[in-house]
């Protein structure tokens, strides 16, 4: 066991566990994970790429299940776009296989190494959430290993009351074994976007509001640091698919190599080092500047194609980007608020955030609709991440701040998403999730986890 | 196994804005321990103690959560000669703590036979609670943290391993292998991003200084010993000595030929 012990790290660098790594390739490799598990007095949970700002895929002492040698594409047929893989498939490899045939994953998050058990885990969403919902609504069917050694399938249909808390259920409940997606057909490689500035938070989720009907996706960049008269200004990125002959080579496009993020800038500078020179301006003196330049830039509206892998995954491109906030990491806070009150909530949140000197660097704003999950984080409104940098200095100031956001957003009837808050505390959980959906959770849990060997330092801070 | 004494009812969990270093101390339950518990709380620490007194550990533990106003202190007891139950009681604590960074190895006996007398009981308990309880705990501490690539272990050896002295040959004895052995663990474990130090104090104003015969010079109070262990440990350093002075005297006193060592009566 010992030589197993492993230092793991949030996707944000902002915190680190160590435990005993397992790497299991076949179902009786998880089970036999638990039996040891279990005659140790250890906790389990499984992890996929580790892209969760916060503490879902860790375990400090426990056994952690290494899932991403589970990663084969079992079936794929290119008729009906139904895929079926193993949960340690990432989304990149899911596109590689399927785009060359017209097919795109109905949802995606910002980035394309996460794994299909922690898409389903914490029920991403992407900027198609108002229209599309979240990655939960296109599963078809999943096994799963649950830690009493007994594997279940679930569908909507069958065994719904796990599918409906398995999905979102941030892996407490059971081990993916198996999934098949619904995937999206896609007439071409690309995707049409248009581009507007907004000059101040009521124009901005007004656009996102206004327009979302009349496209596929729709994104926000939302300059955090600025405050004052144009709190809230950024740019909103709205996209369609293109159909029927308005991409007139739709083979080419939809080609891996037109897709494929490079990875040199002008053909020349190596993304992977890019990084290094984004560290200089992540202070508050830096980020400000860029913003601005950034703003400015946006002030044109405009109209251009843009392939889907560089439409949607952002993070990707630029390497190790999350290196450039330095020794402490990031952090993300991320709220879903309904579109009623998002706009008071912001501008409390955003306004406070600036005149304590800690703004965050980075804002994105989306449009959202509910859902059925049980651990559902969307409501009918919006959503605002922000990311703030860790450090020694910061820390406990930041961390009263994200207090009093809580409250702000409690308030306006809003919700956190488990794949990014890191300092939401349970009691926060247990008013926007509800009494009753905790019960819920609970019994669930009880049912196919009895002995509580599921745990992640995200449980154990919440839901414990 | 675990006594848990707390005000709280769960461990405080580590946040990136709360984060808490995890850290275990064997032989915590008086003297140099306790200090080093209470400080470790103090900087951030959720903390094991391990010693073989219950009541001793519940008190401190109960201190400690109390001044922190959250669970940061688990109480263990365990006598370290119970070499076998060491490895799963380890991974119990780890798995309690959720993680571990920090190993101090701080149990110690000292039994000093008098000049005129030989006693191989004693002699063979101060060797097997200084010795090879450190090495029964040390040796699975360090198989982990070689894995994980990070952690620190503190060893607290003694200035009378430095040389075999006429008072004391079975400490002397105990305390010298400590310090080899640690030594051994830091050029093993440097590579790895493991740090190892040895801390050998002097005169420590504990239950221990009792036993001691003669004068204790530049003796320290343990919060002035644990003051320089923290500052160590926050430098990653390799081998200190508390007081610093000591650094100095055993210099010399190394080096005093054995000629004149053996007619010495130090």
């Amino acid at each position: 066991m010992q030589k197993n012990f492993t230092q793991l790290e949030n996707f944000g660098h902002s915190l680190s566990a160590p435990s005993y790594l397992i790497k299991p390739k076949t179902t009786e490799e998880i089970i036999e994970a638990f039996q040891t598990a279990k005659k140790e007095g250890l906790s389990v949970n499984s992890r996929g790429a580790g892209r969760s700002y916060n503490d879902a895929a860790l375990i400090g002492g426990g056994i952690i299940l290494d899932m991403q040698g589970m990663n084969a594409i079992t079936a794929w047929d290119p008729q009906t776009g139904l895929v079926t893989g193993q949960p340690g498939v990432t989304l990149e490899q899911l596109w590689h296989k399927t785009l060359p045939d017209g097919w795109w994953p109905p949802v995606v998050s910002g980035t394309m190494t996460t794994t299909l058990g922690g898409c389903l885990a914490a029920n991403i969403h992407g900027k198609n959430n108002f229209r599309m919902g979240t990655i939960g609504e296109h599963v078809v069917e999943f096994t799963a290993v649950l830690p009493t050694g007994a594997e279940v399938t679930c569908s909507p249909k069958k065994n719904g009351d796990l599918f409906y808390a398995m999905i979102s259920g941030l892996g407490m409940l059971g081990v993916f074994t198996s999934i098949t997606l619904q995937m999206k057909h896609v007439e071409s490689g690309l995707l049409e976007v248009h581009a507007w500035p907004a000059h101040d938070l009521h124009e901005h989720l007004s656009l996102l509001l206004d327009n979302a009907p009349s496209y596929d996706y729709i994104v926000g960049w939302l300059d955090s640091t600025h405050g004052g008269k144009g709190l809230g200004r950024g740019q909103i990125h709205a996209a369609n698919y293109l159909h029927g002959n308005e991409d007139p080579n739709p083979q080419e496009t939809m080609k891996l190599e037109n897709q494929i993020l490079p990875p040199r800038i002008f053909g020349v500078f190596p993304k992977s080092i890019l990084y290094i020179f984004m560290k200089p301006f992540a202070n508050n003196l830096g980020w400000p500047l860029v913003n601005i330049a950034k703003y400015i830039a946006s002030l044109p509206r405009h109209t251009f194609r843009q392939s889907h892998a560089a439409f949607h995954f952002l993070l990707d491109y630029v390497p190790n980007w999350e290196l450039s906030y330095g020794r402490g990491g990031l952090i993300q806070y991320q709220s879903f608020v309904p579109k009623e009150t998002a706009e008071d909530a912001w501008r409390e949140m955003l306004a406070l955030s600036i005149k304590r000197g800690i703004p965050s660097y980075l804002g994105v704003t989306k449009r959202h609709r509910p859902d059925k999950f049980l651990l559902t984080h969307a409501v009918d409104g919006f959503s605002l991440a922000l990311d703030f940098k860790v450090t020694d200095g910061n820390r406990a100031k930041l961390g009263e701040m994200l207090q009093e956001f809580d409250k702000i957003v409690l308030q306006a009837g809003g919700r956190f998403y488990f794949a990014k808050n890191s300092e939401t505390t349970a009691e926060t959980a247990k008013k926007f999730y509800g009494e009753e959906t905790l019960e819920k959770f609970k019994k669930l849990k009880k049912r196919c986890d009895p002995n509580g060997l599921l745990e992640s330092d995200l449980y154990r801070r919440i839901f414990e | 196994m675990r006594i848990h004494v707390s005000t709280q009812p769960k461990l405080a969990q580590s946040t990136p804005l709360h984060p808490k270093r995890r850290g275990i101390i064997v032989g915590a339950s008086t003297g140099m321990g306790a200090v080093l518990a209470q400080k470790l709380a103090k900087e951030g620490y959720t903390v094991a103690l391990l010693a073989p007194q219950k009541d001793k550990l519940e008190t401190l533990c109960g201190e400690i959560n109390s001044v922190e106003k959250e669970t940061r202190a688990f109480a263990y007891v365990h006598d370290v000669t119970n070499y076998s139950e060491v490895p799963a009681l380890l991974r119990k604590i780890v798995a309690d703590l959720g993680g571990l960074d920090l190993f101090v190895y701080m149990a110690g006996v000292n039994y000093p036979p008098g000049l005129e007398n030989y006693n191989f009981e004693d002699d063979r308990k101060m060797v097997e609670v200084n010795l090879i309880g450190a090495m029964a705990w040390l040796s699975p501490v360090a198989e982990m943290f070689q894995s994980a690539k990070a952690g620190q272990i503190v060893g607290i050896s003694s200035v009378a391993g430095d040389r075999g002295r006429i008072g004391n040959p079975g400490y002397n004895t105990s305390k010298a292998a400590l310090t080899c052995y640690l030594e051994a663990l830091r050029n093993r474990l440097t590579r790895h991003g493991v740090n190892v130090l040895t801390v050998k104090p002097g005169f420590v104003k504990t239950e221990m200084l009792k036993a001691a015969q003669g004068a204790t010079p530049f003796a320290v109070t343990p919060e002035q010993a644990v003051e320089d262990i923290y500052k160590a440990m926050r430098r990653r350093k390799q081998v200190i000595y508390t007081a610093p002075i000591w650094r100095w005297i055993m210099l010399i006193i190394q080096h005093i030929p054995s000629v004149i060592f053996r007619r010495m009566s130090f």
